[in-house]
C-alpha cells in the first residue's frame, strides 16, 4: 500500500517538474523573440519546412475528412428529418475543431519528430556543444527560429485546412447527395461568424507553437547515442500529440462556453 | 593560464571527476593521456560551460570561468571535438567560417568564404572541398575540416579532444604535424586528450595523466618514460598487467 503511494507520489512529482521544466523552457524561448541577434535565415528555413512543405499532408487530410464528415452529418442529420443542415455542420466542425486539431496531429506527426530527431543527433553527435562554442546560443539559432516558424505557420495551415475540408464537404453534398451548390455556399458563408474563424487561427497558432516547441526540447534533451535519439523522437511526438488535444480542449472550453 | 582547482563531477552514480587539480601554463602543450570513459573530454568541457562542475574553480588568465562574459571568453578558444562535430546541414566552408558569418566577428561573405579556404589550404585540403558537405567526406578530411574550423580566428586558446583517435597511422602523423606546427607558429597555449603515443611525442611539452578522477601523474614529456609511476608505465607500454584494472 505505502509503496503503490510512494510511487505515485513519485509520479506526480516527476510530471510536475518535467512540466515546471517545459514551462521555464517556453519562458526561455519566448523572451528570445524579441531580443537580437536574428537568424533570419535559419528562420526563412524553418518556415519553409513547417509550413510549405506540410501542406500536401495536411490538405489531404482536411479533404477527406470534410467529406467523411458532410456523409456523416448527411445520414445522422436524416435520422431527425434536418438532412438540410451539411453545410452549416460541416463548417463549424471544421473551422471549430476538426481543421485545427488535423493541422496540429499532422505537424506533431511531421514537424516535431523531424526537429526532435535532428536536434536529438546534433546533440549527441556534439553538434550543440561545437554551436555553443563557437559563441552562437542553441537557444536563438535553432530554437527560437523554429518555434517562430510554428507560431506563424499554424493559423495559415489551419485556414488551408478549414477551406479545403469545407470545400470536401462541399464536393460530397454537391456531387452526391444532391445540394445546390450555390446554396450550399450561401449557407456557409451566413453560418460561420468572424468569431470562429478567429478561434479556429488561435488555435493553429497555439498548435504551431506546441509542435516546434517540443520537438526542440526533447531534442535538445536528449539522451546519449542513437538510443536516445530514437526515444526523444518518440517521446517529443507523444507529447505534443497529447498537449495539442488539451489544449485544444481547453481553447474551446475558453471560446465556446462563455 | 588554465587552472583547475579541485574538480569533481558526477553522472547519477557514476563519480568521474573526484578533484583534479592541473595547470596549464601560457603558450605550453598539455597532453592528457588515460583510459577511455575516465572523464578526459568531460574535464575540457567543464573550461567552456558545455559541462557544468559539482565544486571546485576553473581559472583562466587568473578570473573564474564562471563568472566572464561568455561571448568574449569563448570567442578565445577553439575547440576540435572527438567525432568532428561539423554542421551537417552547411558546406564546408560554411562550417569553417562559422564564426566569421555571424555575431561580433562577422565579416562580409566573400571575405568569410577567402579565410575559410585559406584555412582549408592551411590543414592541407584543397579549395575545392569547401563546397562539398561534411557526410561527403572521409573520416581523415572531417577530421581536418574540423581542425580548420578550430583554428579559423586565431584564438589563443585551443583544445583538441583526440584529433587521430579513428585515423589511420599515416594521417594520423600528418594531424600530430600539423598540431605541433599550430601550436608553435600561432603561439598558442594547447591542451590535447589522446591515448596515441605517437600523438603525445609529437605535440607535448607537458603530458597528465588522469586516473580514476585524479590526475594521477604529470610532468614534462621528457621525463615521462622515467616517470616511476606504475600507471603512467603500463599506460605508455600498453601492458595489459599492471595497477591499471582493465576489466572496466
Ligand atoms: N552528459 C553525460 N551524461 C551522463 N554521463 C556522461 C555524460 N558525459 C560523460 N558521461 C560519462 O562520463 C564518463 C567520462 O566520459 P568522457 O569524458 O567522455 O570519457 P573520455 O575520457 O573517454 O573522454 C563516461 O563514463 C561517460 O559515460
Ligand atoms: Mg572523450
Amino acid at each position: 500500500m505505502i509503496l503503490i503511494v510512494r510511487a505515485l507520489g513519485r509520479l506526480c512529482i516527476d510530471a510536475i517538474s518535467a512540466l515546471g521544466r517545459l514551462v521555464l523552457f517556453a519562458l526561455a524561448t519566448l523572451s528570445h523573440v524579441f531580443r537580437p541577434p536574428f537568424y533570419l535565415r535559419e528562420f526563412f528555413t524553418a518556415l519553409v519546412n513547417v509550413g510549405y512543405l506540410s501542406l500536401p499532408v495536411v490538405g489531404l487530410t482536411a479533404l477527406f475528412t470534410g467529406a467523411a464528415l458532410a456523409l456523416q452529418i448527411y445520414s445522422g442529420g436524416s435520422r431527425f428529418n434536418a438532412p438540410e443542415v451539411v453545410p452549416q455542420i460541416v463548417a463549424i466542425g471544421m473551422v471549430r475543431e476538426l481543421g485545427p486539431v488535423l493541422v496540429g496531429l499532422m505537424i506533431a506527426a511531421r514537424v516535431t519528430s523531424s526537429i526532435a530527431a535532428e536536434m536529438a543527433t546534433m546533440k549527441v553527435t556534439e553538434q550543440i556543444d561545437a554551436l555553443v562554442t563557437l559563441s552562437t546560443a542553441p537557444m536563438k539559432y535553432l530554437v527560437m527560429p523554429r518555434v517562430l516558424a510554428g507560431l506563424m505557420a499554424g493559423p495559415i495551415l489551419v485556414a488551408v485546412a478549414d477551406s479545403i475540408g469545407i470545400f470536401g464537404g462541399f464536393i460530397v453534398a454537391t456531387q452526391t447527395l444532391g445540394f445546390n451548390p450555390a446554396t450550399y455556399i450561401l449557407n456557409t458563408m451566413n453560418f460561420l461568424t468572424s468569431a470562429d474563424i478567429l478561434s479556429s487561427m488561435a488555435k493553429g497558432m497555439a498548435f504551431g507553437f506546441i509542435a516546434t516547441l517540443m520537438g526542440c526540447y526533447y531534442g535538445l534533451n536528449s539522451g546519449r547515442g542513437a538510443q536516445g535519439v530514437g526515444a526523444a523522437t518518440k517521446t517529443s511526438v507523444q507529447a505534443a500529440a497529447v498537449l495539442i488535444l488539451a489544449a485544444n480542449f481547453l481553447l474551446t472550453a475558453v471560446f465556446f462556453t462563455a | 593560464m588554465i587552472t583547475f582547482e579541485s574538480i569533481y563531477k558526477s553522472f547519477g552514480s557514476n563519480h568521474v571527476l573526484r578533484g583534479v587539480n592541473l595547470t596549464v601554463e601560457r603558450g605550453e602543450s598539455l597532453v592528457i593521456i588515460g583510459g577511455s570513459g575516465t572523464g578526459k573530454s568531460v574535464l575540457i568541457k567543464t573550461v567552456l560551460g558545455l559541462v557544468e562542475p559539482d565544486s571546485g574553480r576553473i581559472l583562466v588568465d587568473g578570473q573564474d570561468v564562471t563568472q566572464v562574459k561568455r561571448d568574449a571568453f569563448l570567442s578565445r578558444f577553439g575547440m576540435l571535438f572527438q567525432g568532428g562535430a561539423l554542421f551537417d546541414s552547411m558546406p564546408v566552408w560554411q562550417n569553417v567560417a562559422f564564426r566569421l558569418q555571424r555575431g561580433a566577428l562577422k565579416r562580409p561573405l566573400a571575405e568569410a568564404r577567402e579565410v575559410a579556404i585559406e584555412k582549408l589550404r592551411r590543414v592541407g585540403l584543397a579549395p575545392d572541398v569547401a563546397d562539398r558537405f561534411p557526410a561527403e567526406l572521409s573520416g581523415g578530411m572531417q577530421k581536418r575540416v574540423s581542425l580548420a574550423r578550430a583554428i579559423a580566428t586565431e584564438p589563443k586558446i585551443i583544445f583538441f579532444d583526440e584529433p587521430t583517435t579513428g585515423l589511420d597511422p599515416i594521417m594520423s602523423g600528418v594531424i600530430n604535424e600539423l598540431i605541433r606546427e599550430i601550436v608553435v607558429e600561432m603561439g598558442v597555449t594547447a591542451m590535447t586528450i589522446t591515448h596515441d603515443m605517437t600523438s603525445v611525442h609529437t605535440i607535448a611539452d607537458k603530458v597528465a595523466m588522469l586516473h580514476r578522477g585524479t590526475i594521477q601523474w604529470c610532468g614534462r614529456q621528457t621525463d615521462m618514460a622515467q616517470s616511476g609511476d606504475p600507471y603512467v608505465e603500463q599506460f605508455v607500454n600498453g601492458r595489459a598487467e599492471g595497477p591499471i584494472e582493465t576489466l572496466r
